[in-house]
């Protein structure tokens, strides 16, 4: 069975939080939504999970006791130790008394928190506090994992952990839907949709995405800006031909990731 | 730096409130409601010469309520133990004896320096006179279950509040809401925690002051559990009422502040609240700490039957009624904002027409 979000619309008073939001999430699979801040990744999930009712739009979801959600604030009590919030988990989705014990200590396993069983949930390191977050979300083997920004002001070590957690959900047969403000993380799903306030510029595999990215772009060691449709990429510039036609001195290039957000935010601009 | 502190301050209301009308609440209460002085003391006159002495007792300091020539001591009694008079004069027998309710300190006093004011018409025999419940007229007698009221307030209206505040806070009760819990889980499961320390937090305040101040307990224990318990459900209701409207610790500790100060000065507590000002007393009559001063000073001290307190424990369950009806209500939108979503596998929305 699959989840997701169709054609979803969300007024915040005068604005439109959301407008006709596809966004399909698979069991087995990582959909990955990318987006700035305040494109309206929050709310897309705090639609998915039932906390937010949209104005228009259908939205199918498994039972709350299906879901595991981790909001982009929070996801532990920091008042409590690891093992406690644990208990709490498994008090809460009604754990049987055999499958709690092995489920704790499996989900302390994967998310390396051994020697940290009895130390409070606000006294781990942000990147442990993630991870636990994380691994409380998985407790109750959910079919529907959903994380917002679960990587957001981590390190990268503790980021690729997570990424490895994320993945060994979804390898488990869960449906994953991970938002996340890094663009180079989308190349972890397996399906993409890429938000800006509250529109979907783009979405698919990433390959489709990068298969996708109209015209041509290229590269130049220039000191000036080539042209108005250019951004800057480390030492050098990046220049998007809508048309496909790059002006001279500039080196055709694929485009990765990075190049395609920007050219769907250039693309989506009015009167292009 | 000072511009910027203004800005600041503009744009924080509550405490822009707090700065002017906490001062213009105090001077109000304390020019209309501080009133140590007390008129229209509630007297009843009792015996055979009832009809003659009734006159005596002169206004404003006494309100006559009850003249009754064919009635004794024991109706007199019975009168001031239910609250219907704070005097009462038993004629008849030689020296008139007047009864005074001790629980009533200020009244007490006006009343025993208006009675040996009482011109030499009285009669030939100067009354004598009794002082019920409190004969030594000690304070802590009177404050110790005030005062378990007021700690009752704190707990409940304040703790409880930032206890759903932390939640709030720290968005796990966005998690909650996810969560298979029934809103009723999640309120119960927070209410409860409060209820029962604010519970033991009783008892200890109550043996303390029997122990340490040697308050009487006079009545009924289970009169002044149920009057407790619906006073905790209130207290209880306004903390969550106050969380719903927080977005911080800081707000909701604001704004139980603004709860707790005239529940402190209007309720009875220190200052009495007959003399108040009419103005200033509607405002005592619907705070909770009211009656429930009430109900604990009249059960400690008096052994007030529940009969005789129908009308402070109605008003409480009233007002329990209301509070913690309307602080589940608030609290149960921010748990369950879709209700369908309870079903399994929720096909959610319709268009919503545009």
């Amino acid at each position: 069975m699959s989840w997701g979000l169709r054609d979803v619309r969300v007024r915040r008073g005068q604005h439109v939080a959301l407008d006709a939001v596809t966004v399909s999430v698979d069991p087995s699979r990582i959909t990955v939504v990318v987006g700035g801040d305040g494109a309206g990744k929050s709310t897309c999930f705090q639609v998915l999970v039932g906390l937010l009712q949209p104005d228009a739009g259908t939205v199918d979801r498994p039972a709350k006791e299906r879901i595991g959600y981790v909001p982009a604030t929070a996801g532990l009590y920091a008042d409590l130790t690891v093992a406690e919030n644990l208990d709490f988990i498994a008090d809460a989705y009604r754990l049987p008394a055999s499958e709690r014990r092995r489920k704790a200590g499996e989900i302390i396993e994967r998310t390396g928190l051994a020697g940290a069983r009895h130390r409070l949930g606000g006294k781990l390191s942000g990147g442990m506090q993630r991870k636990l977050a994380v691994g409380l979300a998985l407790l109750h083997s959910p079919e529907l994992l959903v994380l917002d920004e679960p990587t957001t002001g981590v390190d990268p070590v503790s980021r690729a952990e997570l990424w490895r957690l994320i993945s060994g959900a979804a390898a488990g047969g869960t449906a994953v839907a991970v938002t996340t403000t890094y663009v180079n993380e989308a190349a972890r799903g397996s399906s993409v949709i890429l938000l800006e306030a509250g529109h979907v510029l783009a979405s698919g595999s990433p390959e489709e995405i990068l298969r996708g990215v109209p015209g041509t772009v290229g590269t130049a060691r220039a000191a000036g800006r080539p042209s108005p449709l250019s951004w800057r990429r480390g030492a050098s510039w990046r220049v998007w031909a809508p048309a496909g036609r790059l002006p001279d001195g500039v080196q055709p290039v694929q485009p990765d990731f990075d190049d395609a957000v920007v050219v769907a935010a250039l693309a989506s601009e009015p009167g292009r | 730096m000072v511009a910027k502190e203004f800005r600041e301050l503009r744009r924080d209301r509550r405490t822009v409130a707090m700065m002017i009308v906490l001062p213009v609440v105090l001077l109000v209460v304390f020019g209309y409601a501080a009133n140590f002085k007390v008129h229209d003391i509630p007297a009843v006159v009792v015996g055979p010469a009832a009809r003659q002495a009734a006159p005596l007792l002169r206004a404003p300091t006494f309100h006559v309520t009850g003249v009754d020539p064919a009635a004794g001591e024991p109706a007199a009694r019975a009168r001031l133990r239910d609250g219907q008079a704070v005097v009462a004069v038993v004629t008849g027998g030689g020296r008139p004896l007047v009864l005074l309710d001790g629980t009533q300190l200020f009244s007490v006093e006006t009343a025993e320096a208006a009675l040996a004011r009482l011109p030499a018409a009285a009669g030939p025999a100067a009354p004598r006179v009794r002082i019920l419940y409190d004969p030594d007229l000690t304070t802590s007698w009177v404050m110790v279950p005030g005062l378990a009221g007021l700690i009752l307030v704190f707990i409940g209206t304040l703790i409880t509040s930032l206890g759903v505040v932390r939640e709030r806070q720290s968005g796990t009760l966005e998690q909650l809401a996810v969560m298979p819990f029934r809103a009723w889980d999640v309120i119960a499961g927070k209410i409860a925690p409060y209820l029962i320390v604010a519970a033991v937090d009783l008892v200890l305040i109550v043996v303390i002051g029997m122990g340490v101040f040697h308050v009487p307990f006079a009545g009924n224990v289970g009169v002044f559990a149920l009057g407790a318990a619906l006073f905790l459900l209130v207290t209880l209701g306004m903390g969550i009422l106050i969380s719903t409207v927080s977005q911080n610790q800081g707000q909701a500790i604001q704004l139980a502040f603004m709860i707790l100060l005239p529940q402190v000065l209007l309720s009875g507590l220190i200052f009495p609240v007959p003399s108040m000002a009419a103005g200033v007393r509607w405002i005592s009559y619907v705070l909770p700490l009211t009656y429930f001063i009430e109900i604990s000073r009249g059960v400690m001290l008096k052994a007030m039957p529940v009969s005789a307190l129908w009308q402070p424990l109605g008003l409480l369950a009233l007002l329990a009624v209301v509070v913690l009806g309307l602080a589940i209500v608030r609290f149960r939108r921010d748990l369950a904002p879709d209700t369908r979503a309870t079903r399994p596998r929720a096909r959610t929305a319709e268009p919503a027409p545009l």
